[in-house]
């Protein structure tokens, strides 16, 4: 059969500039070359920065921000389209080729309706007639899922959910009824259980209307569910290219295997003991200003050295949850015990003693530690405001904190933008160990890494409560982490706490119907089982 | 720093020669301030290079005094608005509540009269004296800084390291100086640029008027104002001050382009 596209050696570079260094250029893309039939699927996948982003767009001979293609071939409906000129790249780009983002928030015009901007592209190159174009649309609302398919395309993209938002952008891409779509990690900004429902549609609607794609993602086991074929990048190259069947069961190459088998952390449970470190006895909160109640009578109980994980989608209130233990806002009923004292509600109040013992560790690193100041000054503020250790003494801690963490002496002197996204978390637990506390909240702390870096971070907190026997309140919307750290779990929808106990209980049957969505809802590394969940389930998402 | 800009280049020359003249008058200038040495309007000479003004004294000694005054009066009042906006901004946004909301409203009513206005009618009841033109110019700007600051703050306020330090316990005055500060700092530093510009302009103004700098003393707004009979006459002794006046402007304009793009831009500055 002849390739729809075929890329050959294909080189992608960009100038960087870094500070105080003169701007030279960098290849992202060293030579990578692949071909696609038809109707297939090709899942790009790999860790940030590994290209395959950049490698989707040149598809459609595209470099995002100053990024060039510099080499190589892009052959698409037997054309080289690097060779096309602006007038042939015009023609191509939101019709042969169309692209579906990763934020569908931020590419619709919140200014106009949905059907307009969904057949802009098809009448802008005279692929069909307007009516033509809106029947289509119509037709692919219906084919995605959407409600009320007739008239969805009359709405504003703020009155429509995210999962939603992104099976419109979808109905957008496949409007012109292009040769090729490129998905660029479509699922990623979603909640687990909304995911699942767009990745179904998605791939529903890929088979039905038989065109190509790319399909970009740094998650194997999504791109497992769509795919024929799946490549893995590393650093810009190609580690491993093969059926999606071979990478997933027979994985060749040592980085493939630790993808496949990431998140197979296992962790013995351990049993609760003595008088509870934290205790959330009846709390109610709600913003300031409204007249919603976020937290609903939630009591929960995590023992010294232990770990509770606080499990949910976005909107279920498990962060609220970690605002109102560290006194961010106040609780209107309720009231919260802390190593034997009742905390006060109000942040003011803490005594200097409340607020070392209760450290927390953010999603996002990058905007956890102030870009201005050192790793040493991070990590030393709080020796220095605890403890009051200064000088040498305070060197010789931060030295050993950096030990801890596995970075060492040598990143004392750096600013967190020289830092990758794993180290800079590293510095933030260490920010957190420097006060010696007995608890610390952990605020989603993997989500935003990559898969195998996020795991390293598990693994050095796992090794971290052993050593400081510290106690870990783990909010998190991932099962599979809750599975590697977890002694008990606290499930959360809409404000309550429907299902808690210990980890072996929570994780086994009888379910109620949140859970096992939730449970089920958690790609598995697995052919086919998007199909099996999607046909077994009892409920659908809140946010859906 | 290697690749400045031939326009920042220029700015920078300017500016620094403005500041340096203003510095060293009284070893550059060739004759004192208020030195009556030949007649009225006489045109440039070897003697007298920009040649003598409405009264006969030097207009180049003049001018060089002038733009003394007027380079430390602007800096002045640029450094006491910057410092009382930006600790007020700074403040309003930490703290919230109840001392943002007064503040606020009392800047938004301060900003609500006409500068000039103001000024004129604050400075027609009190001796205008060069700390009171630096007071009242100073605290007028501030409201500017003030919105800045705030606006700036609020920003950095809500994020995660912020919090992290209030979580800690750390008090107002290190979050407000070791959080906040270093990173509203690349805006403040352009704004600073052009909020001196203004000064410049503003003092200029206020002389013009006869409510700035009072005679003998004089500032380059005063200068224009004494020749300015001197236009219909042909005579371009009130044109040198007010081309001084544009080219410092734009000099520091210049300066101020180039730190704001060099601050703002994604590929620089910040990062490091």
């Amino acid at each position: 059969m002849v390739n729809l596209l075929s890329v050959k050696d294909l080189k992608i570079g960009a100038t960087v500039y870094p500070p105080g260094e003169k701007p030279h250029d960098i290849e992202i893309v060293k030579g990578v070359s692949f071909d696609l039939e038809p109707g297939m699927v090709l899942g790009l996948i790999g860790e940030s920065g590994a290209g395959k982003s950049t490698i989707g767009l040149s598809a459609m001979a595209y470099g995002r921000g100053g990024v060039k293609i510099t080499g190589g071939e892009v052959w698409l409906n037997d054309r080289d389209i690097l060779k096309g000129g602006v007038r042939g790249l015009r023609a191509l780009r939101g019709a042969e080729v169309t692209y579906v983002a990763q934020s569908a928030a931020a590419a619709f015009n919140p200014a106009k309706k949905l059907m307009e901007q969904i057949v802009e592209a098809t009448l802008e190159h005279g692929r069909a007639s307007r009516s033509e174009a809106e029947a289509r649309a119509v037709e692919l609302f219906r084919k995605l899922g959407l409600p009320n398919p007739e008239t969805f395309g009359e709405r504003y993209p703020h009155q429509v959910s995210g999962g939603q938002l992104q099976r419109a952008m979808t109905a957008l891409a496949l409007c012109p009824q292009p040769d090729l779509v490129i998905f660029d990690e479509p699922t990623t900004a979603l909640d687990v259980t909304t995911q699942i429902d767009v990745l179904s549609a998605i791939k529903e609607a890929i088979r039905d209307t038989g065109v190509a794609a790319l399909y970009i993602t740094h998650d194997l086991a999504v791109v497992a569910q769509v795919s024929d074929h799946i490549m893995v990048l590393r650093h810009g190259e190609m580690v491993e290219y093969g059926t999606t069947d071979h990478i997933i069961n027979t994985p060749q190459e040592e980085y493939t295997q630790a993808l496949v088998s990431v998140r197979s952390i296992e962790h013995e449970e351990k049993a609760p003991a003595g008088d509870p470190l934290l205790k959330v006895d009846g709390v109610t909160a709600r913003y300031r200003g409204t007249n919603f109640d976020v937290l609903k009578n939630i009591n929960v109980e995590l023992y010294q050295g232990q770990t509770l994980a606080l499990v949910g989608e976005s909107g279920s209130g498990k962060s609220t949850m970690a605002r109102a233990i560290t006194g961010l806002l106040e609780p209107t009923q309720g009231s919260i015990h802390f190593a034997g004292r009742t905390l006060s509600h109000y942040l003011a109040n803490r005594s200097k003693e409340d607020l070392r013992e209760l450290q927390m560790i953010y999603q996002m690193a990058d905007v956890a530690m102030n870009p201005r100041q050192t790793v040493g000054t991070i990590i030393g503020r709080p020796l220095e405001f605890y403890f009051g250790l200064t000088g040498a003494e305070k060197r010789k801690r931060i030295i050993e904190l950096l030990d801890e963490i596995e970075l060492g002496e040598g990143f004392m002197d750096r600013y967190p933008a020289e830092l990758s996204g794993g180290q800079k978390q590293r510095v933030c637990i260490a920010r957190a160990l420097a006060a010696k506390p007995k608890l610390i909240i952990c605020d989603e702390v993997t989500s935003a890494l990559d898969p195998l870096v996020a795991d390293g971070i598990l693994k050095l907190l796992l090794n971290l409560q052993k050593i400081e026997n510290v106690a870990y309140l783990f909010i998190t919307h991932d099962i599979a982490t809750v599975r590697a750290i977890a002694d008990s779990i606290a499930v959360m929808y809409q404000g309550n706490v429907v299902r808690y106990g210990q980890k072996s209980q929570v994780l086994s049957p009888p379910f109620d119907d949140y859970t096992d969505l939730l449970l089920s809802s958690v790609p598995e590394m697995e052919l086919g089982w998007l199909e099996r969940v999607v046909s077994s389930r009892k409920m659908v998402s809140a946010g859906n | 720093m290697k690749n400045i800009p031939i326009s920042a280049l220029i700015g920078l020359f300017f500016t620094g020669l403005y500041f340096l003249t203003a510095l060293l008058a009284p070893w550059i200038a060739p004759y004192g301030m208020g030195e009556i040495v030949g007649d009225v309007w006489e045109p440039s000479s070897s003697e007298y290079l920009l040649g003598t003004d409405s009264i006969g004294r030097d207009l180049l000694s003049r001018m060089i005094y002038g733009g003394r005054t007027t380079i430390f009066i602007a800096t002045a009042a640029t450094i006491l608005s910057f410092v009382t906006g930006s600790v007020l901004g700074f403040l309003a946004a930490v703290v919230g509540g109840w001392i943002d909301q007064v503040l606020s409203r009392f800047v938004d009513l301060m900003m609500s009269i006409p500068t000039l206005i103001f000024a004129l009618v604050v400075l027609s009841v009190t001796p205008v004296t060069i700390p009171m033109l630096i007071l009242v110019m100073g605290l007028l700007d501030a409201t500017r800084v003030y919105r800045l600051a705030r606006a700036v703050a609020v920003d950095i306020n809500v994020m995660d390291y912020v919090e992290a330090a209030k979580l800690r316990g750390e008090g107002r005055g290190w979050i407000i100086f070791r959080e906040i500060l270093p990173n509203a700092l690349s805006p403040l530093v352009a704004e600073l640029g052009l909020r001196f510009i203004f000064m410049v302009l503003f003092l200029s103004t206020l002389s013009f008027l006869g409510l700035g700098v009072q005679p003998p003393e004089a500032d380059w707004g005063g200068i224009v104002k004494e020749n300015k009979e001197g236009i219909v006459y042909g005579i371009p002794a009130a044109i040198v001050p007010a081309v001084a006046i544009a080219t410092l402007a734009i000099s520091v304009n210049l300066v101020a382009d180039w730190v704001l793009n060099r601050t703002t831009s994604l590929k620089g500055g910040r990062g490091g």
